[in-house]
């Protein structure tokens, strides 16, 4: 029996128990409670659908891709591209080719670092991200500014976790010397949807040559996301926080900038001919994918699309955002509790992160006591620094505990995590 | 249950009313640690009697209640006791003193004092 009982219907008329029940963790006791996981914006849980599906490679097709003519390689060479395909539709990115797989969206975002970024950017040009980037749309670019003597500068959030992002103060951050502005679709920690799509449109009216990059980790799994729309240059995503499996990620780059790109790992697969001195490149994709990929990996992130397709990617905002908007009014209920990020759900994702304060707004509760506390309860969540240090720097608190959901998440979890929050606050004489 | 075992009554007391929290001038040893997980910050400073003995040991820094309460409950046991004893404190007496059995993922934040401990009279061997 799946432990948590759903009381109300959702808005979206999604079966949510039906949903549970493809999720075998689910059942899982954890100090003898029910599990209920709000970590999803660290990972997603797995469905059978995706289990399965990686289970029926390995026990029937397991061959390796592109390089035999045997039955089982055309099957797993067939079962790999048809994953490229829906990946490029699921997003409606256009031609597939112009999907890249990597292992996640911190091999992605190093891959752009290395192949497009030690040839385009120079001695005193100017690198732009954001105040809420996750550590891994941070450290390839510092690491990019430090070797070639090149720039990082940053847009501010305001006090509600918002970019400031008006045209004057961004006037003042693209400039003719910015060659690239990387920032994320939807934050990690804050669960702010940025405005991709005025920024990407904003940014090329300033100048036209800067090239975009888009961290979508926290936006493909949880909303309908239109590359074509938004029209960045690079777009990167990881499968696990998408109900597929670790070590597969995603790297969208517009064709005519692959095709000029260096590939990032060289081996076989990428390779078209080799002599001994020399070899060209193979064709895009291909030559950013070197050796044996993840083939498993791949087949089952085209299951977990497949999965999001079937239950359609408007119901997961819609439930998504239903459970936001009850968590926050819920949590504030809590006294001494404060959340940070934007007040209004529509412009955040299903992520709030919160602290337990005293009088003085100090963090009274550090995140990894309540964290624990929350854990003896059965209720999974996320405390620290996110891979955001400089954001709390921004944000001045040393951490942060934080809540994120899925489709499988129910107002009855919320419930029982508040319950928990108000014994951490006994345990601590708060 | 785990939370009672991790948050004991008197490790919470030690908590919110440590002993040896502070800084001290002029310390004869000094280190400090982060605990990269959580943000955890212990540093530990240490007056020493003739040179072999700790007179005096006081911590500050910020971070979860395991991790300030150990530091707390450390600073104080290694008052009087001269730098071989010390030398030979492990994980063990450390969690003893504490007076709890923290999962994996928490065991760092117990033995971050024990860490910095380490680290400030390894600077002594060096000196001498
Ligand atoms: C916004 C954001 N970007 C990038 C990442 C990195 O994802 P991965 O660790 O799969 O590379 C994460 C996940 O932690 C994230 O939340």
């Amino acid at each position: 029996m799946s432990a948590t009982v759903v009381k109300q219907k959702p808005k979206t008329g999604l079966n949510i128990r039906k949903i549970r029940a493809d999720f075998p963790i689910l059942n899982r006791k954890i100090h003898g409670k029910p599990l209920i996981y709000l970590d999803n914006a660290a990972t997603s849980q797995k469905p059978n659908q995706v289990i399965d599906s990686i289970v029926d490679y390995y026990k029937n097709y397991n061959a390796n891709v592109h390089r035999g003519v045997h039955t089982l390689s055309e099957e797993a060479t067939e079962a790999y591209e048809a994953s490229r395909k829906k990946v490029a539709d699921f997003i409606n990115a256009g031609d597939s080719r112009q999907v890249v797989f990597v292992k996640n969206a911190t091999e992605a975002i190093n891959l752009v670092a290395y192949s497009w970024g030690r040839t385009n950017i120079k001695k005193g040009d100017e690198i732009l991200l954001t105040d809420m980037e996750h550590h891994s749309n941070l450290v390839p670019w510092q690491r990019l500014v430090n070797e070639l003597g090149a720039k990082l500068k940053f847009i501010p959030i305001d006090e509600r976790g918002q970019l400031q992002m008006s045209k004057d103060k961004l006037q003042k951050l693209v400039t003719s010397k910015t060659k690239l502005v990387a920032f994320t679709h939807v934050s990690n920690v804050l669960g702010t949807i940025n405005p991709v799509k005025r920024i990407v449109s904003d940014i090329r009216n300033l100048n036209p040559d800067a090239k975009i990059l888009i961290d979508g980790s926290q936006a493909v799994p949880h909303m309908t996301v239109s590359i074509q729309s938004i029209n960045p240059d690079f777009y990167v995503f990881t499968g696990h926080k998408m109900l597929g499996p670790t070590g597969v990620g995603v790297l969208y780059a517009k064709k005519e900038l692959l095709e000029k790109m260096d590939p990032f790992l060289s081996g076989g697969e990428m390779i078209l001919e080799v002599e001994k001195e020399k070899s060209s490149w193979n064709y895009i994709p291909w030559k950013f994918e070197a050796g044996t990929p993840n083939i498993a990996g791949v087949i089952g992130l085209g299951a977990a699309i497949d999965y999001l397709s079937g239950i359609g990617m408007k119901n997961v905002r819609e439930h998504e955002k239903e459970l936001t908007i009850y968590a926050l009014e819920e949590l504030a209920r809590v006294n001494n509790l404060v959340t940070y990020g934007p007040e209004d759900a529509e412009r955040r994702g299903g992520v709030v992160s919160f602290n337990i304060v005293n009088e003085k707004g100090k963090v009274a509760i550090h995140p990894h006591d309540l964290a624990s506390i929350l854990d003896s309860e059965g209720v999974a969540t996320r405390s620290g620094h996110h891979c955001a240090q400089p954001l709390m720097k921004v944000l001045d608190i040393p951490a942060a505990a934080r809540i994120s959901f899925y489709i499988y998440n129910t107002k009855e979890e919320i419930d029982i995590l508040i319950t928990a929050i108000e014994k951490a606050k006994k345990i601590f004489r708060l | 249950m785990i939370e009672d075992l991790l948050y004991r009554e008197e490790l919470l007391e030690v908590f919110q009313n440590p002993k040896n929290r502070g800084k001290i001038a002029n310390p004869d040893l000094e280190a400090k640690l982060l605990n990269p997980l959580c943000g955890d910050v212990v540093t530990l400073q240490i007056k020493l009697n003739g040179g072999k003995v700790v007179q005096k040991a006081v911590f500050s820094g910020n971070g979860c209640a395991i991790s300030q309460a150990s530091a707390s409950l450390l600073a104080e046991n290694i008052e009087g006791k001269n730098l071989e004893q010390i030398r030979k404190l492990k994980s063990n007496d450390i969690l003893a003193l504490v007076g709890i059995n923290p999962t994996p993922a928490r065991m760092k934040c117990a033995l971050l004092s024990l860490d910095v401990l380490m680290e400030a009279i390894k600077q002594n061997g060096s000196k001498s």
